[in-house]
């Protein structure tokens, strides 16, 4: 089922949560919305499932397939929301809460004693719990609880799943195992889904689609790719990944980094402006020897090669950290001394100047 | 763990060693002392007395003092106060404490300072409030005497001085623990379908539980025991309007030594009742809170 969110606003006292934001969510796709604690994203998810209104206004909507839901209360909704802390019915045994939403239903569309057991093994067996079903919820590792939260959500076979910073309170591990997991699933369902998450890891790895969120607002909305190699902004492109951050001016097609120049054709005019120069750690090369223009000279500051990419860190004339991601053969290669002089070339980098972006 | 560190042991004969939060041997007996001949002085002696009070002209004069129809009557009214303003309190400080719980709506503070007023007030006023309003000179008491109703001296004036007084138990019970553990579950059970009135019994009500039964306990002594409040509407009426701690009162003011401490002991008794379920209790509720704030490891 496909949702549309149109012109949704949110304020809560004197703060703006969201500004008129819109969006679509296709048939079985997998969306995240990622930003910083803020942005808005987990109360746009929370006026999705109904657990929260958006503020009154003729232009603003709720569509799921198309069709209005934004006066249908949240239960009436069918979506399934699982929440940062998992909020699992902490008196009920394991099978009592993936039953809890068949239970809850009015006489006539509950299904049998039998056919809601039937149901719940199901899911434990989808969930790798089968034998933990008589377990409390405080008997269970993080990872479980959010497996058996996911499984009660599923168990009302929502039209579409809302995940609310699933893996947040989770350990690295656990968390990798439980992402992958969440995506094997969703392979295999196909059920529409919205991720809100804070981690661009965690979004890139898992989603179909990524809309970056700040103060509110959309700011990019793009496939994992794209967010992450076309970023629309500066925002987008210090959101995602590390990055190196240089202060510049560009003029007559160029942007001039100290004696740096980078091409920059969308600005041809003579006056000089000022614009930020962006180049992520894997873009830039090392060298001895300095054997063009575009080159920056930095000294070494720390190397550490215990990672599948080694992280140089090194300080330029004008005392600028700058960090480098170089291949382990690379650094075989150029043997760096601490201290030493070296070149840093750009493979790539970004120029935005205020009110003119690439 | 890739590596076990194994530290060698320093060589410092036991006996020297002492944790640093350990007092000497001396101190801890003293404090020992001090506070157990406290407690005696002041709270097993007492206890004591009105037990040995109450049977010192032995069991014949106790019982005749406990059968005895004013204190029969005085009793009778003290359950059935107990057992109508216990009831109306739970339901009323479950509701105030989901209202302030689970809503934001204005004037919640409002709300909460006057669940505190019957706290802050002293009962002999609370008793006087009533009297303001419902008594024969109050403002409400010629349009209640014109129509034939009686609040003040005479049952209604004690039921609801009681409720009032004892308004505020359930209710600040709950909010704390209600607080702690968040509206996560309720907002899960509506998105599964749930109704509010299903949210309630099946998801709010079980996580309360020992939180509400703690209230009750507290809330039903104090209804039983309230002297103050009760003793301004009452009138004092024997066979009447009487209470167990006002008909208390009475026996003693009359030098009937014996049946006071006789009728008291029955008091006391409700106490000790309620100490041990209250300790009872205590030990769920901690529970019930430990698995709220206890925070879930990561390991799958």
């Amino acid at each position: 089922m496909s949702i549309e969110v149109k012109h949704i606003s949110k304020t809560f006292g004197n703060f703006t949560a969201l500004h008129d934001v819109s969006l679509r969510v296709n048939d079985g796709e997998l969306v995240a919305l990622l930003g910083p604690s803020g942005s808005g994203k987990t109360t746009l998810l929370r006026i999705i499932a109904g657990l929260e209104a958006a503020d009154a206004n003729s232009s603003s909507e709720i569509l799921f397939d198309d069709s209005s839901v934004t006066q249908r209360p949240v239960g009436q909704r069918r979506v399934g929301f699982v929440f940062q802390h998992y909020a699992l019915f902490r008196h009920m045994t394991v099978f009592e809460n993936i039953a809890f939403g068949l239970r809850v239903r009015p006489r006539a569309l509950r299904p049998s004693k039998a056919e809601i057991s039937d149901r719940v093994h199901q899911l434990l067996k989808l969930i790798q719990l089968e034998n933990l079903g008589g377990r409390y919820p405080s008997q269970l590792s993080g990872g479980q609880r959010q497996r058996v939260a996911l499984a009660r959500a599923l168990a009302v076979e929502p039209k579409v799943l809302l995940l609310d910073e699933p893996f947040g309170a989770l350990d690295a591990k656990v968390r990798q195992g439980l992402r992958d997991w969440l995506r094997k699933l969703h392979d295999e369902i196909h059920l529409t889904s919205v991720l809100v998450t804070h981690d661009q890891e965690e979004a890139l790895e898992v989603a179909d689609r990524i809309v970056v969120m700040n103060q509110g607002r959309i700011e990019q909305d793009g496939t994992p790719e794209d967010v992450f190699h076309k970023p629309a902004n500066p925002f987008v492109m210090e959101f995602l990944g590390q990055v190196n951050v240089f202060q510049g001016r560009v003029r007559r097609g160029q942007a001039l980094l100290g004696e740096m120049a980078i091409e920059y054709p969308n600005y041809e005019a003579d006056q000089e402006r000022d614009a930020m120069v962006y180049m992520r750690p894997h873009e830039l090369d090392i060298k001895r020897s300095r054997n063009g223009v575009a080159s920056l000279a930095a000294r070494v500051v720390r190397v550490n090669p215990a990672g599948s990419v080694a992280k140089v860190n090194l300080r330029s004339g004008e005392g600028q950290n700058i960090y480098v991601d170089l291949p382990l053969e690379r650094l075989q290669e150029l043997q760096l001394a601490h201290g030493e002089e070296v070149y840093v070339y750009p493979k790539n980098a970004r120029v935005f100047v205020p009110d003119y972006v690439i | 763990m890739s590596a076990t560190v194994t530290r060698p042991m320093t060589a410092v004969p036991a006996s020297t060693v002492r944790a640093a939060t350990d007092e000497p041997l001396g101190v801890k007996i003293l404090l020992v002392v001090v506070s157990i001949a406290f407690l005696a002085l002041f709270l097993l002696v007492p206890l004591v007395a009105v037990f040995g009070e109450g049977l010192r002209k032995g069991l014949g004069a106790y019982w005749a003092s406990l059968t005895d129809p004013a204190a029969l009557a005085a009793i009778k009214l003290t359950l059935i106060t107990a057992g109508i303003a216990v009831p109306l309190n739970l339901v009323f400080g479950v509701a105030a404490a989901w209202a302030i719980t689970k809503f934001n709506f204005r004037g919640k503070s409002i709300l909460i300072t006057l669940i505190d007023l019957p706290f802050a007030v002293s009962p002999v006023i609370s008793g006087l409030i009533y009297v303001l309003l419902f008594g024969m000179q109050g403002w409400l008491g010629p349009w209640l005497q014109s129509h034939g109703i009686q609040i003040i001296f005479a049952v209604p004036g004690i039921v609801l001085a009681t409720i009032f007084v004892t308004f505020p138990f359930v209710a600040r019970e709950l909010i704390p623990l209600m607080q702690a553990q968040g509206n996560d579950e309720e907002y899960a059970a509506l998105t599964l379908g749930a109704s509010g009135w299903q949210t309630f019994w099946r998801v709010t009500l079980p996580n309360i539980k020992w939180g509400v039964l703690y209230g009750v306990i507290l809330c039903n002594a104090r209804a039983m025991g309230e002297f103050g409040a009760v003793s301004v509407v009452s009138g004092h009426i024997r066979g009447k309007t009487n209470t167990v701690p006002l008909h208390v009162e009475i026996l003693y003011n009359e030098y009937n030594f014996v049946a006071a401490f006789a009728v008291a002991s029955l008091l006391t008794l409700l106490a000790l009742v309620t100490l041990v379920i209250k300790t009872i209790i205590e030990a769920r509720l901690h529970q019930e809170l430990k698995q709220t704030t206890e925070t879930p490891t990561g390991e799958a």
